[in-house]
Formats: C-alpha cells, structure tokens, sequence
C-alpha cells in the first residue's frame, strides 16, 4: 500500500493539455520510478487550475510550491532537484510583474489572493475522474442531506440561499426548481446546460473537466427536488475531454450506487444520460436547448409555456447551468445563511470570470459577487498588457456591453450591470486597451451574432445582419450620419421584438458603445478617422521630414506605391498603397507614420 | 374555467383562458397584422411560430413587444395596439423583410395574392431605408413538375413546413442553414423532385409569398389552342367549378359550372368535356374492383387483400409509393379520372371520332398541383398533354377579354361531358367512397338505391369512419383526408386492420380537393372550404342522374368500347401499376 508523503498536482484541463501537460504526468511518473519513489510521490492530473495564461501548471503538496510554464523537457530538474533533494526550482516559479520576486505559493500570488473558489472548488484540486478524491471532498454528503429533507425543504434551502441562474438571465435557482416542482407530471426532466457558447468563457468546460461529480450531484438533489428521475446534459460535442470526464463521472456514480435505483437507500431514483450539441451559439437559451435535444432544429419558441410547464418533450423540466448546479452541493454543505453572506444583496455568492483580452492574467477566476472591476483588473488580472491604458471591458459576451473607466469601482452583480448598459452572461470578461476600436469591436460582435442566429426571427435573422453590415460600412470608411441613426434605431426595435435572449440582447454591444464611445463613431464617420489606429481602411501611411531618400521603404513596398528620387523625400501614392506597413516596419529614420 | 378580463386600446375583453391577444382582439373587431400566424380551424393546420414578429404589441409590465398570435392573455391584461412604439417597430421589421426580398412584384406569380405587398401596402411603405444596399440572402431556383420554390422570395414563416410535416406527414421540408441563410428547403437542400414530396401544393396555398408557386403552363394551352392542326379537348375537374367564380370576386361557394363551360368554349378548345365523365368511369372500375375482392373475401379467398383503398389522388398515390412501399398492393389500380380521362379520349373518343392520337391535345383544369406531375409520370404516356389550375384557368379567361360573370350558361359536349351526381362529389372529402357505394351497393344487392344520401360519409373531420348496410354485408368504410389523417389509417391497416374496414377513401388535401393545391387562395379563411363543399353537393342533389352506372354514355362506352369493368381492355387502358419509390 502506498503511503504517498508528496503529491504533484498537473493541470489536466484543455489548455494545458494542449501545452502537454500529458507528457509532463508522463515523464513525471517516469523520473519518480526511476528514483523509486512510486509509492512516496503521487502524480495526479486535476482539473483547471484557472492560471491558464501561465500554464501548464504543476503543483506540488504539501509544501504548495507553485510552477508555472512548465515544459516536458523541466521535469527531470524538477524531480531531481525539488522531489529528491527538496530544493525549489526558482525558475519555474511565478514572478511577481511588480516586484520581479518569485512567488513560491499560490497562497502570496496576487491572482488567487482576491479570490473564493466556491463553484471552482475541486478544480485543481482533485483528480476528476477518481470519485474517492470527490466523495474525499465531502462529495455527495449534499446528496445525502438533500435525501433526509423533505423536496419543499431542498427547495427552500436553494430558495434561502439566493442563488441566482449564472448562464445569463440570473433568475432565481429555487423559485425555477419550485415550478418545475409544482408541476404534476408522470415524467419530469433536470437538464444541465453546457452548451456554454459565449466566445472567451470557459467556466462550464472548466468545471466538467475539473470537478464533474458536482454536477452529477447537483443534478441529482435537483431531480429529487422536483419529482425528476432522468437527468440530461447538453454539452457541445466539441468539448471532449469534458465529455470523457463527465461519463468516467456519470459510469462511477452508478458504480457507486449514487446514480440509478435507490440512491443512499432511498427509494429515490436518478440517472443522467449526455446529449450532444453541434456547438450552436442559440442552443444556450433553454428552449432551443430543449429543441436540440428532441432532436429538432435548435430554435427558441415563444416563452410562456415556459419548460418548467412543458419542455422536454412537453414534460416539466428545469433547465441550470453547470455553474449553477456546481454551487448546490456547498450549499447544502455549508448551509445556505453561508452562502448568502458572500456577495451583494440581491446577487449572492460568487462569480467565475473568464479573464481575457489585454490583461496580463489570462485565466479563469472566482471572485464573491460585489468585488469591483478595478479588483479583478488590477488585483487578479495583473493590470493592462504592455502598461497600456485601459480603455474597456466588455462583460457578458456578445449579449453584453463594454463598461468604462467609469464603471471600475462599480461592485459586480447582477443587476448594476444591466443598470450599466452591460449584463453578466456566462461571465465572459474581455478586456480592452486603447488600441482596441469600439465600433470594430461592436462589429466583431454583430458579426458573431449574425452567424449564430438561428434565422427564425425577423428581427435576428435580417436586423443583425444589417447591423454588421452598417458596422462594417462606418469602419471602412464609408459610413453616413444616417447610418449612425438607423444602427440606433434598428438596435432599439431589435431588443425590443426579437424572439429570444439571443435576438433581444444582439444589439447590446452597439448600443453601449454608441452609448459610451459616440465620439468615435463619430470620427468614423464624419472625419472618415479612426481614432484607436485600428481600422485600416482608415489608415494612412505618410512620410514625414525625416525621410533621407534612401529608398529602403520603396525597394520593400510590394505595390510599388512609394516613389522619390534618391537622397530626396519619397511620397506614398493612397490609392496604390495596402496598408500592409511593410514600409514602416523598414524605415531605419522612424520617417514613416500611420495616422 | 371562467373567462378573464384582458384591456385592449382601453376596450375590456372576455376571453377564455388559454386565448391569445390575437383572439382576444378580433372577438372587438381590433385587426392586429400577422404575416406568419395561420389558423385553418377545421384542418388542425395551427402555425404559431411567433416569428415574423409584424404582430407585436404592448404589454404592460412586459420589457419588450409580445407578438399577439402566440402569447396567452392572462387575467388584467392590459395591451396596446397601436401605440407610436408598436407601430414603428412593425415598421422596422417589414422593413427589414422587405430589404431581404426582391421587388420584382410586377412579374411575380403571387402578385395580387401576397400577403407581404398587402402589408407594404397597408403600412404605405415608400421606401426601404434599412439595409437599402445590403445583402440579398438567394438560393438556386428549383422547379419541379408541379412546383416552383424560389426561396429569394421565402420569408421563413414556416407555413409550408407546418403543413408539410404537421398536417401533411410528409417531412419534404424544414429549416436549414442558419441566420441570414435560413431557409426552408428539404433535406440536404436537395430539389424536390428528389425529395418524400408528393406535390400536394398544400405548401403553394399556404406561402404568404411567391416562394412557393405552381408550375404554370397557360401559355402552352394558349399555343396549342393557336395551332390550328392541333385538336384540343378539355376536360374540367368536379371542385374547379365550386371555385372558379372566387377570382371573378364571386361569393365563395358559387357554382360556375355553365360559365366555365362557355368560357372555355370561347377560348377556343374544340371540345369541352368534364373530368365527372372520367369521374363515373372511376366508378365502374374500383366499384367492380371493391365488389370483386368483397366477394372473394365473403368466398374466403385468402390472397385477397382488403381494404381497397381509393386511388384517384395523385398526391396520395405519392405518398404511399414512398412511405408505404410494403402495401402497394392494396390502393385500387384504377387510374384517377384526369388519367383516365386522357385515355378515354386518346383512344375510344379518338378512335370514334377518327383524330389521329399525334393530333389531339388533352388540357386538364385540376384544383390540384400534383396532377401536374402525374400527368407527367412516363408510365401515362402523355394521355394528358397539359395540366393547369383552377387559379391558371381565370388568368387565361381574363387574359381573353372574357366576362366571365356575365357568361351565359352553357352545357358540356357529348359524349365525354355527360356525367352523374357520384362523380361530382368526387371533388370533396368522402364524395368518391360515397359515389361508389351508390353504386356497389346496388351491383352486390340487385335492387335500387332509393336513398342516394349517405350522411354518414359526409363531414369535415379528418379521419372518419361509418358501417353501411349493403344488402346482409356491414360495409365498414374509412374516410381520410389531409395525409397525416391518411398515414394514421394507413398504419392501422399495417397493424392488421383492427377496425376491419372493407374500403377506405383517402384525399391528401384537407377537404378534398376544394381544398386543393390549384385552387384561389384561401388566405386563411377555411369557412371558403365549407361553401365549396356545399356548393358541390348542392350540385349532387341537383343532379337528374346520380349513381355512376345510370350515365348513359357511360352504358354506350362499355357497350361499345370496354365490354364490361375491369375487361382485359379496360385494364389495359384504365387501370395502372405503384413501384415503391425511395426517396429523401
């Protein structure tokens, strides 16, 4: 029998995975066999560890020493040296951007100081496919106190709790699970949604990849809940290794006796089967998901009847995201007066964040409900890329807007984000700098909207493409007055008729920075200037005083677009040139400018 | 439950729970705009999909718009109609419909009929300023015998794929693609011809626009009627005449079948013959055909296979060769009378009147699409040469400078105009079972039908069924009509028959063939259906001959051409064959 005194703890999510953290476990296991120390040292892949732009990461108990970037080819010295000789490879070790220190422990790193790890947990701490190390984790104790309460007390605790749906409308979990309750029915449904499509977020692949039994379970309190016996997953085909952990999760369970007939000697009876999604954008909203999952085209139909009254082949079902679900099993762990002291008022306990865009910490964070923008910016995100000025965040995806400088101190929750223009989403939190140009950036969107639309109704199916299309117009340069008010007069009508969340929230990234940022998309148009320097069809390249006649940037340019005689200024001719900058990038005597 | 008060532009309304704002609007005579919302009440033919979105209105306490055709009213409702909010959002949306749809609205074949430029027109739409140079979303045209989809023109309200699926069971179409590309189409966007379609045309009485129009072919008629080698008969279907009269602005349900035989004289076909010969002539077959496996069946013949089903609808014949391959064997082989008119008059009448086969022209005036494409089937030799619609037949009347309304009424030529009230009622849910139980009755009894009305037979409801006593033999007979109707008895007889029915009518559209692919637009309103329907039997009672068997010319022919019903002749030139047909 092993009696492991070291634990090596490596990033088994997706995004170190593809930095191959597979052949770091690999060559891991190898050096530690090599030193015969199998039964001392345990290598372990967890889920995510969040710290993704630092990646792969490898973490070592008990001594919480934490590296970063590590590469196949480290493993040796770090056996060597940090297993058998138990000296830490500074090298390896996260340096402080500020103090250029290295920081051992995660514990004194600025990205997780601020953080609550409430839905994110597991991740990274457990092997997610070894249910023990869950069940370790006081894993399915929720199960069992939700089987002594009464299905009105399991409710009620949610209820008390003040969770509120993280995949986007943030509608209260318990008053959901009380419908779908209420609704007598010979067959009811639990659908976990994972069909997690908000471009940047990753919280929900995070999750099933790191801690999937959480789900399992809370699908399963949810089930007993509402009278439900069949649990669903909708997750997109194209997130694999969730797939794989969450059916090593699904098959143990039952193993286990904790899915199937008779849970925990109840005569309680659960069991959940996968369904997979194509990757569509609008499968997220429930009722395409339910659609999707008939095996129907996946469109959104008219709300009411909501799927707590008919979903899943017209049975009551409720429908949580998997972040939701991963909250339920704390709840009932810590009680619901614990979880309603994190957070704000009306939004209550924590957030995961998927931290992106121009900010040095890359990664996915949790963070209580209230903490304002500056601190996961500044505090956890390491501050803008580059030292360059912050300019905006856009939260909530494509359904979001963009919040300002004025909007750091805000406290993050549910509802002052829609008061700012912006919403929660999925948590998608991309940042931007003053590079970034808001009406491409609004046109980024309407371009990603545009495609995922389903096509049912008129206002998404024709008005999001008229959008991108007026977007693109004003950032090539070609943008009129009239079409500044017609982006804000469509934008209106399409929140306002739109038949789903998709449609109703499309318009949103305009809206705000036409809201925010008028004076760029003013600039655009009226001056035919982008003030950011991003849109190139606005650009200009010109050649200043300094130009000595060299005729380097001439010799480069690949349409022979600059011209001038030999020790005399050169001119670019605008309607040849491409805006390749290829003359720039020569020019030794920093003559030539972009403006 | 008790109904509830909802509030409308400030008028109160009681409805019952479960009513829609639509509903509740209407019952105060507040006509909100819809474009993708279809209601056929007695067809079961409910497209609720909510998504055009030209519907909307105010809610109360609501964030955004609701669209009245789909959204429950709830006890003090309060809604708005009309506000300055509504009516610029519809706006917007017809609007944005617009910059997504071609204005070729001079030269489209809805043109009139559409219920888009009716909402362009109410909505005084002068120009379309959202998306004016934007993006058309096009699609490779496709044209099948009977029908033409040009989907630049679809506005995805999803009509047709409702009534393909939900009342046809066909499942030719649905949604593919996505956002600005959606389209409806069938699988694979393969052509239709390709496709489970059977060119019912339901989808072509249902599109709002002209995505989805017949394939026409009054020019060819006017070709053949100029050419003056040509001899060109005409032969006109039992529901034509209950339907005509509507696109002359005459009250649905009024009977034209004396101005429809002079008009079509006018226009110059040489002979104008009526489908209700062909219709009788039906009868003499599956009539013989039903007495002949009952009677093997009372024998205890084993190899018999009951119950015969009727084939005289194109569209069902369809359907059944691609969705029920394993019961080929049990429809009737008797042609449908369009067939068996074509070659009736290409062989006995040509043979009598001595015109060679290469000389004449059959022109067929069908309520129906898919007697485009059955005329066209390679195995019926182009017995009829050209099939056009009830609707095609009025353009070609106008186009002549003929004033139909104040036509006089005149008669069919002989012989192949002659016919009975059995084979009017060809044209209606119920009619041809009803026609051949008239006369069966009396081949198997040998004593006269006194009373020729079988009510029971008779009605609106999809799928019904009754037991006629025919001497001591309890006929149990089954009526379908629309094809979900008709799978559904379909699927009782795979499973072996348990209602053990003798025969069985079925017709693919709802209503029968008043409700066909080719006739006027009904626009929603299945009340036009009914009066068809009426006006049809009315036509029945009016009749001096109404058994199949009593028309005289009828006698004449199989005295001298035929012999008898299912003769060796008869077999040859009126019955035919089903091949199973695969299809996606």
């Amino acid at each position: 029998m092993s009696k492991y005194n070291m634990h090596i703890l490596v990033c088994g999510g997706t995004g170190c995975l593809s930095s191959q953290s597979n052949l770091i476990v690999e060559n891991l296991e190898r050096y530690i066999k090599e030193a015969n120390m199998e039964n001392q040292v345990q290598v372990l892949k967890t889920g995510c560890f969040g710290f993704c732009e630092k990646g792969p990461i490898v973490k070592i108990l008990p001594d919480n020493t934490f590296y970063v970037q590590v590469k196949p080819e480290d493993v040796e010295e770090l056996v060597k040296e940090h297993v058998i000789k138990g000296r830490r490879v500074d090298r390896l070790l996260y340096q402080d951007p500020t103090t250029s220190e290295h920081v051992e422990d995660s514990k004194h790193m600025d990205f997780y100081k601020k953080q609550q790890r409430v839905a994110l947990r597991n991740c990274g701490f457990i092997d997610p496919d070894n249910i023990e190390e869950y069940i370790a984790r006081d894993g399915y104790a929720a199960l069992g106190m939700a089987l002594s309460m009464s299905t009105q007390e399991v409710i009620d605790e949610v209820k008390k709790s003040g969770l509120r749906g993280r995949g986007g409308g943030g509608f209260p979990t318990g008053l959901k699970w009380e419908f779908a309750s209420k609704n007598a029915a010979d067959q009811k449904y639990v659908v976990c949604n994972a069909d997690e499509g908000d471009p940047g977020a990753f919280m929900d692949r995070s999750i099933l990849e790191g801690d999937p039994h959480s789900i399992v379970e809370a699908m399963a309190i949810c089930g007993y809940a509402i009278g439900a016996t069949k649990g669903l997953v909708y997750i997109r085909a194209e997130y694999p290794l969730a797939v794989n952990r969450l059916q090593t999760a699904i098959r143990s369970a039952r193993e286990y006796g904790l899915l199937g007939k008779n849970i925990l000697g109840t005569d309680f009876e659960f069991d959940i089967e996968i369904k997979f999604g194509a990757g569509a954008f609008v499968c997220g909203e429930e009722t395409a998901l339910i659609h999707s999952m008939e095996g129907m085209r996946g469109e959104p139909t008219t709300k009411p009847p909501f799927p707590a009254a008919s979903g899943y082949w017209g049975k009551p079902t409720n429908v949580n995201n998997v972040e939701t679900l991963a909250n339920i099993p704390v709840i009932f762990l810590k009680g619901a007066d614990w979880f309603a002291s994190i957070g704000t008022e009306k939004s209550k306990g924590t957030k995961v964040f998927a931290l992106a865009g121009k900010i040095n910490n890359v990664g996915l964070i949790e963070v209580p409900m209230g903490t304002t923008l500056r601190e996961v910016i500044y505090d956890i995100g390491g501050g803008i890329k580059d030292g360059k000025k912050f300019k905006a965040v856009q939260t909530g995806g494509p359904s979001g807007g963009c919040l300002t400088e004025e909007d750091l101190d805000t406290p993050i929750d549910f509802d002052n984000l829609i008061a700012k223009g912006s919403m929660m989403g999925s948590g998608g939190m991309i940042v931007m700098d003053e590079d970034d140009c808001m009406p491409a950036v609004a046109k980024f969107y309407l371009e990603f909207t545009e495609e995922e639309s389903c096509g049912k109704c008129t206002p998404c199916r024709i008005g999001t493409k008229r959008l991108s299309e007026i977007l693109s117009k004003i950032v090539s340069g070609k943008g009129t007055e009239e079409d500044l008010e017609i982006l804000k007069e469509l934008s209106q009508v399409i929140r306002d008729t739109a038949l789903c969340g998709l449609g109703q929230t499309a318009p949103n990234p305009v809206l705000s920075t036409l809201n925010k940022f008028e004076d760029e998309y003013i600039a655009h148009v009226r001056e035919k200037r982008c003030p950011a320097g991003q849109c190139s069809a606005l650009l200009q390249y010109k050649i200043t005083d300094k130009c000595i006649g060299c005729t380097a940037c001439a010799r480069v340019c690949p349409v022979n677009a600059i011209t001038g005689a030999v020790k005399a200024k050169h001119t670019i001719d605008q309607e040849k040139c491409i805006k390749c900058g290829a003359c720039m990038e020569k020019c030794k005597f920093k003559a030539i400018v972009k403006e | 439950m008790s109904e509830i008060k909802i509030t409308i532009d400030g008028t109160d309304v009681m409805v019952a729970p479960g009513a829609t704002i639509l509903d509740a609007a209407k019952k105060i005579g507040v006509h909100i705009p819809t474009l993708c919302h279809l209601d056929l009440h007695d067809t079961k033919m409910v497209n609720q999909g909510a998504s055009c979105r030209i519907c909307v209105v105010e809610v109360e306490g609501r964030r955004n718009l609701a669209p009245a055709c789909a959204t429950p009213v709830t006890d003090g409702m309060i809604v708005n109609t009309r506000s300055i909010k509504v009516l610029h959002a519809r706006k917007v949306v017809l609007e944005l419909l617009l910059s997504d749809h071609p204005k070729d609205c001079l030269v489209c074949e809805k043109s009139g009929n559409c219920e888009l430029q009716d909402l362009a027109i109410t909505f005084g739409i002068r120009d379309i300023k959202i998306g004016k140079d934007g993006a058309q979303s096009t699609y490779r045209k496709d044209v099948s015998e009977a029908i033409v989809r040009d989907m630049d023109k679809c506005i995805m309200c999803r009509r047709c794929e409702t009534m393909c699926n939900k009342v046809q069971a066909v499942g030719a179409l649905s949604g593919v693609n996505r956002g600005f590309n959606a389209v409806v189409a069938p699988a694979f966007e393969v052509d239709l011809i390709d496709s489970v379609c059977t060119h019912c045309g339901q989808c072509v009485a249902v599109c709002p626009t002209g995505a989805l129009c017949e394939k026409e072919h009054i020019w060819s008629v006017v070709d053949a009627l100029a050419d003056k080698d040509k001899i060109v008969v005409v032969q006109t279907a039992p529901a034509v005449r209950a339907a005509l009269g509507e696109e002359f602005g005459m009250e649905p349900g009024t009977l034209v079948t004396g101005k429809m035989t002079a008009a079509l004289r006018r226009l110059g076909f040489n002979y104008v013959f009526d489908t209700d010969f062909a219709a009788d002539a039906t009868i003499m077959e599956e009539g013989a055909e039903l007495v002949d496996r009952l009677t093997r069946f009372q024998n205890g013949d084993p190899t018999v296979k009951l119950p015969i089903l009727t084939s005289c609808c194109p569209a069902w014949v369809n359907f059944f060769e691609s969705q029920f391959p394993d019961l080929l064997d049990v429809p009737s082989t008797a042609k449908s009378p369009q067939q068996m008119f074509g070659a009736i008059a290409k062989s006995y009448f040509a043979e009598k009147m001595n015109i060679p086969r290469e000389k004449m022209v059959v022109v067929s005036v069908m309520p129906c699409l898919a007697k485009k494409y059955e005329a066209s089937r390679p195995e019926f030799n182009r017995d009829v040469d050209i099939s056009i619609s009830t609707r095609e037949l009025a353009h070609l009347i106008k186009q002549a400078n003929i004033d139909f309304v104040n036509l006089p009424d005149e008669d069919f030529d002989n012989p192949l105009g002659e016919s009975t009230g059995a084979s009017v009622i060809f044209g209606t849910t119920g009619g041809v079972i009803e026609a051949a139980v008239r006369t069966a009755y009396e081949v198997i009894t040998g004593e006269t039908l006194e009373k020729v009305d079988f009510e029971e037979l008779r009605g609106f409801e999809g799928i019904r069924n009754a037991t006629v006593k025919v001497g001591n033999l309890d006929l149990n007979i089954g009526i379908a009509h629309g094809l979900s109707n008709a799978k559904a008895l379909l699927e009782e007889i795979r499973n072996g028959n348990p209602k053990n029915f003798h025969a069985i009518e079925i017709m693919a559209c709802p209503g029968g063939c008043i409700g066909g692919g080719g006739q006027p637009y009904h626009h929603g309103n299945s009340e036009i259906l009914k009066k068809r329907q009426t006006a049809i039997y009315n036509e029945d009672k009016n009749k001096v001959l109404r058994k199949s068997h009593e028309n005289p010319f009828i006698k004449e022919m199989y005295k001298d051409y035929f012999e008898k019903p299912m003769s060796h002749k008869a077999h040859k030139l009126l019955h035919t064959s089903y091949e199973a047909k695969e299809k996606m």
